[in-house]
């Protein structure tokens, strides 16, 4: 199958799981402290992006650093 | 400027662009940077200004202005090269569009500067999902580079990026976050530096050795996998740590750990602390010094695909300056970022100090890092 087709077929498969029905075992007003800027992963992108890339100039590795999401969904 | 410096400076693109959550747009914030490297005979500073504003309540735009101002007499340099300044120039357009709980955002950055030139395009999708407790987020990014050589105006060799990259976010207790990530990034082309040099044994060379271009594979694929957790502690602070895999076709595998801390003060002072770990085995085509010229199809003596090991502190402040809000802005924030790197190299020697050939004391260097920057949300 094509690269795009993937694209497209993994992107309906997400949307279905949001739409499914499901009792969250953290409930949404119980996320305060998941709120709080705190808790972000990269809570200045502009500086976690600087920072970053001053790694990865001197590294070998490379990827995987943004911030996974990081999302609470507890707006 | 290296290849690997611009060539990771692109495929950061993403990362202004990643989502914190799949059911909201981006915060609606400007953010005013200056940043200044100094470590190892390399100075590198300038400024970084990120602007994001919502259009309506579905669409957000993000636009980025970067400046590395690089001063060099690093370790490479002063040993087969002559020092020289440059500077090299980023700019980058986002935009973001959100249905329900599904964010979709896709960007294009260019990276300029006398001797190399970047384009790269970007497109990442989030879903919010199980009740919001996960966020799931698949990304894509497409990088077409073109490596010139300064005194050779015939001189160009062309770059093919590609990344693909799977995110989860997921909330584990009503204090704790879980991030996982996983990257393959994938290069065709042009590879290695233009300028550098590898060395060689040659006993007709009065120092005993003698030195040869660089020639590096015109495929390169890496993979990379990362934990975070971020922990909300009774005393309102947060713990994070984090842990990185990473392995390559040319052989080099990585381990990267770190942990922090996160303190809030009373009068609107945050603090950050964390401690950073990083190592790396070399490349299967790396060597100090190779045993004749020609010796190996391909060959590199670049430090960064050496084995080494670094370790890295960091110290942050940030001040809230508009707490409860001034005018149109609803909060601002002043912030000093302090870092303090030491690196240490296992098998790249230092060629500055006068030794038999491969007898040479190991290469050493701590760097320091500074960032200044203020924030506003509107």
């Amino acid at each position: 199958m094509r690269r795009a087709s993937w694209l497209w077929l993994a992107i309906g498969a997400l949307q279905l799981c949001g739409c499914a029905s499901f009792q969250p075992w953290v409930k949404p007003y119980e996320r305060d402290k998941l709120a709080d800027p705190i808790m972000a992963f990269e809570r200045d992108p502009v500086s976690a992006a600087y920072t970053d890339h001053v790694y990865e100039a001197r590294e070998g590795a490379r990827g995987a650093i943004g911030s996974a999401g990081g999302g609470c969904g507890c707006n | 400027m290296s290849a690997r410096v611009v060539a990771t400076a692109a495929l950061l693109v993403t990362l202004l662009a990643w989502p914190v959550f799949a059911g909201v747009l981006p915060e609606e914030r400007a953010d005013i940077l200056y940043h200044s490297y100094d470590g190892g005979g390399v100075q590198i500073s300038g400024p970084s200004l990120l602007v994001r504003k919502s259009a309506g309540k579905d669409f957000s735009l993000a636009a980025n202005y970067y400046v590395d101002s690089v001063s060099s007499a690093s370790i490479d340099v002063v040993t087969s090269a002559s020092p020289y300044k440059e500077e090299r120039t980023q700019e980058s357009l986002d935009a973001t569009y959100l249905h329900g709980k599904t964010l979709m955002s896709m960007g294009y950055m260019t990276s300029v500067e006398n001797d190399y030139e970047a384009k790269t395009a970007h497109f990442t999708v989030s879903q919010d999902m199980f009740g919001d407790l996960t966020t799931v987020t698949l990304g894509y990014s497409r990088g077409w580079d073109v490596v010139g050589r300064t005194g050779d105006p015939e001189f160009s060799e062309d770059t093919d990026r590609r990344s693909y990259s799977m995110g989860v976010s997921q909330i584990i207790t009503k204090n704790m976050l879980l991030g996982l990530e996983f990257e393959s990034i994938t290069d065709e082309g042009f590879l290695n530096n233009p300028y550098r040099s590898v060395r060689y044994l040659d006993p007709q060379s009065a120092q005993g050795y003698s030195y040869e271009p660089e020639l590096y594979p015109h495929t390169h694929t890496s993979g990379a996998f990362a934990a975070r957790t971020r922990y909300y502690l009774p005393w309102r602070a947060a713990l994070s740590a984090q842990y990185r895999y990473y392995n390559d076709t040319w052989d080099v595998t990585a381990h990267t750990g770190e942990v922090g801390y996160t303190h809030p003060l009373k009068n609107g002072i945050l603090l950050d602390f964390s401690y950073r770990y990083y190592t790396q085995t070399q490349a299967d085509f790396y060597s100090d010094l190779f045993p004749r010229a020609e010796a190996f199809n391909f060959r590199a003596r670049d430090k960064e695909l050496s084995a080494f090991s670094s370790q890295a502190l960091h110290v942050g402040a940030t001040y809230d300056i508009a707490r409860g809000g001034w005018k149109f802005i609803e909060k601002g924030t002043v912030n000093l970022y302090l870092d303090h790197m030491m690196f240490q190299y296992d098998n790249f020697r230092d060629l500055t100090q006068p030794a038999a050939p491969g007898e040479e004391p190991l290469y050493h260097f701590d760097a320091n890092v500074l960032q200044f920057f203020v924030s506003f949300w509107y």
